[in-house]
């Protein structure tokens, strides 16, 4: 029981720390009266299915216990020791990390061009949305799939243009130098459509007179959209920020199709690392070490985020 | 969480009852066998069983191999368990025993000497502390199968390769005459851990392997393991696998072996009959392209040329179910049922007098092989425990991939026992 609800709380709480607009509710009389009759329910299911789950996984944590019976051998903190021991744990914190840095430094200034490309009307702008737009849509377990095919070093699509310069195919997912680059590459091609579309919206949200008075200004087009434009677009950016950074640290299922974290761990993500550990061999407790370190981890940031840089949304 | 999986559990009960509401006992069976042929079999045998027996159901159910690793903690502990599952035996059953989640069928298996039917060690496997907890269905071995053409191709002669060097040498040849030499799914990581503990069992055989337990002479950090680690390199040096060998899952590598795109595969013996399904044209190698050798021995290793390294499968019953379900697994386990699935080649019986079903020259030799050997190995990655077995599978990748030298390989099999237990 304890592998989802190690892995869960953390997207959850991620969740409800997104950004909503504050409420300004009526009087404290009218508030109160909402409060008994709403909150309970609430309370009661986010007791039942996220503070309960985290308090268990915390408490397993401190066990070694494969998950049979009742935990009994407690070891306080070693399962914490062991994981932050494991060469793959740093490992995988690190290719979490280089999963954010891609999608800020790639995926999302990607998104942004198409963006302000594709918002504007004109023939096939709709059509070229929703192109890419797709990749967002298929499921990522058949997205890890199909990729999985496509790099494919006797069959794949890269193996077929490799040969068409003459050269011997590569086994991307089977390298510890190509496999990891190979995901990232998935990872881009698989979200970047999701931004684009935030974007867009949001460009079209946008106050057009604004543009219009400082083009009458004088302003050419490219600093319009860069003193205009992308300032308007911050509250967007910043959400989507948030987004791309909570996706990319509880990133699993595009992982087990393609590599399974493999070789050799190389391109294991964190919640790979968990299953891989933590339920694959049996070793419940430190599983739950694992969760509740990625847990800190997302909470953390979540708050730390909404914070510094959403105080205002 | 837990509220909400007796919500389900209740609900699942609830179908569960209105569907045997007619049997007055139902055996629920769950399963992991994907091949249909064999499944339809056992189908058969339950509705004969059910036929002689009123009163009973026999249910069937089916989780995929990993999926059903996975959940077998939470299924053994919820009430709805089934009363019969599959295993491997070795660690996972000794944890599950120790859990208390099994039922205890002593006395119900020596009763009128049907224990004495069995094989020792096939039923020894499914024995702690005296007591039986289960029944063995079926036995392999792990060896190598190789095509006769493309050794042929390469000028090899399989039935000289008796030695670990020979075992080189062959590789060697055929890379200079352009024949891929092994095909092996490393994906999957656990066809790769054969080479170790096969080399183990060579280097070291039984003696070694029990003292490691004990954690005399160095445990799993000992002499014996690193060696097993050299020799293992010194095969991988060679680069003697398929290009890309660590992006392959094991289906694809004995498939890729059935197309005949390589010499060999360090297979267990139940290969030679899976290779036909997952070949490309479904048809595979022919007996007649298909040869057997054992793996090779080690000079001045301690195990016994007639050692081997193989699985030990079969069925537990599950603490609470009914006697019925004793009853039909003892049906299930007997000369018969064992002979007719002997005669379609899935399995290497452990009832005596089942191998009278074996008709393929293929099959009667492993048979034959397992009959004779002193020492059989159950795979690590099962007789160790899924969190040590694991790490035995990774550090085995992690010496083909070349990442880690046989020395550390050894020393983080024995770090992860310590740990472990």
């Amino acid at each position: 029981m304890a592998r989802r609800i190690a892995i869960a709380p953390a997207m959850r709480v991620a969740a409800e720390t997104a950004p909503r607009a504050a409420v300004r509710g009526p009087s404290w009389d009218g508030r109160f009266t909402v409060l008994i009759l709403f909150l309970p329910p609430a309370l009661l299911l986010f007791t039942l299915f996220v503070v309960l789950p985290i308090g268990e996984a915390a408490w397993y944590s401190a066990f070694n216990w494969n998950g049979f019976g009742r935990p009994t051998n407690w070891i306080g903190f070693d399962n914490y020791r062991f994981v932050l021991e494991t060469r793959a744990f740093w490992l995988a914190l690190r290719n979490n990390g280089l999963i954010i840095a891609v999608s800020l430094a790639i995926q999302l200034p990607l998104a942004l061009t198409l963006a302000l490309m594709l918002a504007e009307r004109f023939r096939g702008a709709v059509a070229l949305r929703m192109l890419f737009f797709m990749p967002y849509i298929l499921a990522e377990i058949a997205t890890g799939l199909i990729f999985s095919f496509v790099y494919d070093g006797d069959y794949g699509l890269v193996a077929s243009i490799w040969r068409s310069f003459g050269a011997e195919p590569p086994h991307l997912l089977a390298s510890t130098d190509t496999a990891m680059l190979a995901v990232l590459i998935v990872i881009v091609w698989k979200y970047f459509g999701f931004h684009m579309m935030l974007f867009i919206a949001a460009l079209q949200g946008l106050d057009k007179s604004l543009v219009e008075a400082a083009r009458i200004d004088g302003a050419t087009r490219s600093q319009a959209l860069r003193h205009v434009v992308i300032p308007l677009l911050y509250p967007t950016i910043r959400l989507s920020v948030f987004f791309a950074i909570v996706g990319s640290l509880q990133l699993f299922d595009l992982v087990m199709p393609l590599t399974r974290g493999g070789p050799a761990d190389s391109s294991n993500t964190m919640v790979s690392f968990l299953y891989n550990n933590g339920i694959s061999r049996m070793r419940v407790g430190y599983g739950s070490a694992i969760g509740v370190i990625l847990f800190v981890i997302c909470v953390t940031f979540a708050f730390t985020y909404k914070r510094w840089f959403m105080r205002d949304e | 969480m837990r509220l909400l999986g007796k919500l389900g559990l209740a609900a699942a009960a609830c179908l569960l009852w209105a569907n045997s509401a007619a049997a007055d006992t139902t055996v629920k069976w769950l399963h992991i066998e994907v091949n249909p042929a064999q499944v339809k079999i056992w189908e058969e045998v339950a509705r004969s069983y059910e036929a002689s027996h009123p009163g009973v159901k026999v249910e069937m159910q089916f989780l995929e191999n990993e999926a059903y690793k996975a959940k077998l903690p939470t299924i053994l502990q919820s009430k709805d368990r089934p009363h019969i599952i599959y295993s491997w035996a070795g660690g996972v059953l000794k944890a599950q025993v120790e859990a208390g989640v099994l039922e205890d069928i002593t006395d119900s298996v020596r009763s009128g000497g049907y224990g004495d039917t069995i094989a020792p060690a096939a039923l020894a496997a499914f024995t702690q502390n005296g007591r039986v907890f289960g029944l063995p269905i079926a036995l392999s071995q792990v060896g190598f199968l190789y095509n006769k053409d493309l050794m042929a191709k390469g000028n090899v002669d399989a039935s000289k390769i008796k030695t670990w060097d020979d075992l080189l040498g062959a590789v060697k040849t055929l890379k200079a005459a352009g024949v891929t030499p092994i095909v092996v799914g490393g994906a999957d990581k656990w066809p790769l851990h054969f080479y170790w503990t096969h080399l183990a069992v060579r280097v070291g055989g039984k003696p070694a392997f029990d003292a490691a337990l004990k954690g005399e002479n160095g445990g799993f950090a000992g002499e014996t393991f690193q060696r097993s680690g050299e020799l293992f390199k010194q095969l991988v040096d060679l680069q003697p696998f398929q290009n890309g060998f660590l992006g392959f899952k094991n289906p694809q590598a004995v498939g890729y072996f059935g197309d005949g795109k390589a010499a060999m595969i360090l297979a267990i013996s139940s290969f030679y009959h899976t290779q036909r399904a997952l070949a490309a044209d479904k048809v595979g190698l022919g007996d007649d392209k298909l040869g057997w050798f054992d793996f090779p021995v080690v000079p001045g290793g301690k195990g016994e040329p007639s050692d081997t390294l193989g699985g030990i499968t079969g069925w537990l019953i599950t603490k609470g179910a009914p006697k019925e379900a004793t009853d039909f697994l003892k049906f299930f386990i007997s000369k018969d049922v064992q002979a007719r699935l002997a005669a379609g080649n899935f399995i290497v019986p452990v009832v005596k007098g089942g191998e009278a079903g074996l008709n393929s020259a293929f099959m009667k030799q492993i048979a034959a092989n397992l009959a004779k050997s002193n020492y059989h190995q159950n795979f690590y990655d099962q007789s160790l425990g899924p969190s040590v077995g694991r790490v035995v599978n990774d550090v085995t990748a992690e010496i083909a991939g070349g990442s880690m030298n046989p020395r550390d390989a050894a020393k983080a099999i024995e770090a992860a026992w310590k740990q472990g237990n």
